[in-house]
């Protein structure tokens, strides 16, 4: 749909967190959070990263940005290689890439009044004094439908939906080329979710921007992606562009999750794939295929051969060995 | 009919409830005036977004409402003709977790953490069922199994931290079924949970529902759980019931702007083109200030004069379907927007 020079491309991003035991904290074992992990963004795509709690998609966000460390794996933004940089080099990036986070409630600073919320990363980065920031911030305030007379009122005095347009305008107000959107919705009811699905579409029209769009429920990831990447225990098992994902799952587990989501229709009656059991803990992975513990279709070289991942159709790249579907 | 206990008669009937809690800044109308019935065998759900009573309304039934500052100002709860608001704090404790039990949204705040779990659920059966220890640890290793917890035998001894998201939401089902109730309240069962997980734990009541016969009051947000789960629903807006019908008239013909505006907004899994979502503009109106008129007029794209003075009463606007709206009659014979 979109084919456009990569704004950022990450390849076999990992990150570990050590468990550390006993007196001397010596090392026992190993969270795999992330396990190699490998996307793309285009200039104003939205890539969707979905998967169950514990599948590292917020991590994985979150390292592309360098809020975390990666334990290894190479980030380029627009070609420069930015997983080595340093604090301080990793500033001027720090405008282009911007993050909204899930909790309206706890990402704003309690004791700071909305304008200088928004305008703090303007007098931080751009050098903006306090009264050009200001007319900065009501037009940002407008574009994100807040009224600019409410600039002076802090955090507890909005709503929860009016709180996660407060921390888009913040993140707008650096005119940033990638938003890394952690569960931006999940906090909100279902009218005022709707409300910010919009705002972030109409935005993303507006300025040209791409979205890292990290969330669980499919639905939404649905209508704002263009392209979708599934995780489980870590790993990215499918990745492709949303109406093909959506409409032809390859891999068993995209299958699964898919058929989980209960549909508002009642008149609908359909066979669902019920997965038994829970996700296998991110320290003791099961050997072969993470994912033949649950998988229906397992057979024995699932259980022993890890699948590397297959391109099948054009962008749209499968881990599994036995993908279901295929034609 | 209060007093009667022929066979036609619902389980359990709501008679305008009203539940205010009276705080330092002025008097909120939590749940104002709601009423409706449950049928034995019937899952009946109760849908709407935060703050619009729902929750208050299940502990209502229970009377696990904090008083102060809840307080009941009116209304009657008719479970099988006894009125539960009239009972006495003894009586009530006879019912709770016996006749009507209820699961709990947050599974690892609600089962204690201190307990095994198997001493949780027996701790129920010896209240009740008058079984001594060893009877009650047998029949919880049966309810264990019953809700599917595989080593039922060994998991008996664990503690809530060993188990998984999944498998405490089993240990609160298996506790809320222990006593063969007749009504089980769910209190947004699955919103902590992951869709398979959610698909699991869904499956395992439906199931249950077919075997004992319970009649089950669905509280939830999730007009997807709705649709697969319930036979009728009850739409709450700010304290009030603004529509009620069965699941597919629902659905099919919602007459309240609120409901429309809430099934027009939510993206869908099998939708041909992303289109634009419906927004419903503004917010939830605050519950501390008397609602004059309609409580969604603000919101709706719909509303007149007569909306923002008048409040409407809920009306039978078709058979079995019932709707609090002045101008349902637009939607009554024409296409859904």
């Amino acid at each position: 749909m979109i084919q456009l020079r990569p704004l950022l491309e990450v390849k076999d991003l990992k990150k570990y967190y050590p468990i550390r035991k006993g007196l001397f904290g010596r090392v026992s074992g190993q969270v795999h959070a992330v396990d190699g992990v490998s996307f793309s963004i285009g200039q104003g795509e939205t890539l969707g990263l979905v998967g169950e709690s514990g599948c590292g998609k917020s991590t994985a966000g979150r390292t592309v940005l360098k809020l975390i460390d990666p334990t290894s794996g190479e980030i380029s933004w627009r070609g420069k290689r930015i997983d080595g940089l340093s604090r301080v080099s990793m500033r001027p990036f720090r405008q282009e890439i911007q993050a909204v986070f899930q909790d309206p409630y706890s990402s704003l600073n309690p004791r700071m009044r909305a304008i200088d919320i928004v305008s703090e990363p303007l007098i931080n980065f751009q050098k903006f004094s306090r009264s050009e920031g200001r007319d900065q911030v009501a037009y940002l305030f407008e574009k994100v439908g807040l009224r600019p007379d409410q600039m002076i009122r802090f955090p507890h005095e909005f709503s929860g939906g009016q709180r996660q347009r407060l921390g888009i305008a913040r993140a707008l107000s650096v005119k940033p080329r990638l938003i890394m959107c952690d569960e931006p919705v999940s906090a909100l009811d279902v009218s005022v979710q709707a409300q910010v699905i919009n705002l972030l579409i109409d935005l993303q029209k507006e300025f040209g921007l791409s979205y890292l769009f990290v969330a669980h429920d499919l639905a939404v990831v649905r209508h704002i992606s263009h392209r979708v990447a599934v995780m489980y225990l870590g790993r990215i098992v499918e990745i492709a562009e949303t109406p093909e994902l959506f409409d032809s799952p390859k891999h068993p587990y995209t299958e699964a999750l898919l058929s989980a989501v209960p549909i508002p229709d009642p008149a609908l009656r359909r066979t669902q794939i019920v997965l038994q059991g829970d996700v296998p803990s991110p320290i003791n992975r099961p050997a072969g295929c993470h994912f033949h513990t649950r998988c229906p279709y397992a057979q024995e070289r699932c259980r022993k051969e890890e699948p590397g991942a297959r391109e099948l159709s054009p962008g749209h790249v499968v881990t599994c060995h036995f993908p279901v579907n295929a034609k | 009919m209060a007093g009667q206990s022929d066979t036609s008669a619902p389980i359990l009937e709501v008679r305008d409830l009203k539940t205010y809690f009276h705080t330092r800044d002025g008097i909120v109308r939590a749940v104002d005036g709601v009423s409706f019935k449950v049928n034995a065998g019937e899952t009946l759900a109760v849908v709407g977004e935060s703050g619009c009573g729902k929750s208050v309304t299940s502990l209502s039934i229970l009377r696990l409402i904090a008083s102060p500052p809840g307080h009941n100002e009116g209304g009657q709860i008719l479970f099988q003709g006894e009125d539960l608001l009239k009972a006495s704090e003894a009586r009530m404790r006879e019912i709770r977790g016996n006749k009507i039990s209820m699961i709990f949204q947050e599974p690892m705040t609600s089962l204690n953490p201190v307990l095994k779990i198997g001493k949780q659920i027996s701790e129920v059966l010896v209240l009740h069922q008058n079984m001594n220890e060893s009877q009650a640890r047998t029949k919880a290793i049966e309810l264990l199994s019953l809700v599917k917890i595989p080593e039922a035998q060994s998991r008996v001894d664990q503690y809530p931290h060993q188990l998984s998201g999944g498998m405490r939401q089993r240990v609160m089902i298996a506790m809320a079924l222990a006593c063969d109730p007749t009504v089980l309240i769910a209190d947004e069962p699955t919103t902590a949970l992951d869709v398979t997980i959610q698909a699991q734990i869904l499956n395992l009541m439906r199931e249950l529902r077919d075997r004992t016969g319970a009649s089950i009051i669905l509280i939830t947000h999730d007009l997807g759980v709705v649709a697969e789960m319930a036979q009728r629903v009850v739409v709450m807006y700010a304290g009030r019931k603004v529509e009620e019908a069965d699941v597919k008239e629902l659905f099919a013909s919602p007459l309240h702007p609120y409901t429309r505006g809430l099934m027009n907004s939510i993206p869908k899994l099998d939708e041909e083109k992303c289109a634009r979502l419906e927004e419903i503009p503004g917010m939830v109106p605050s519950l501390r200030e008397p609602i004059l008129g309609c409580a969604f007029a603000p919101r709706c794209t719909h509303a007149t004069g007569k909306c923002r003075t008048e409040a409407p009463d809920l009306e039978q606007k078709k058979s079995e379907h019932f709707a609090a709206c002045w101008h349902s009659e637009k939607f009554l014979f024409g296409v859904r927007a």
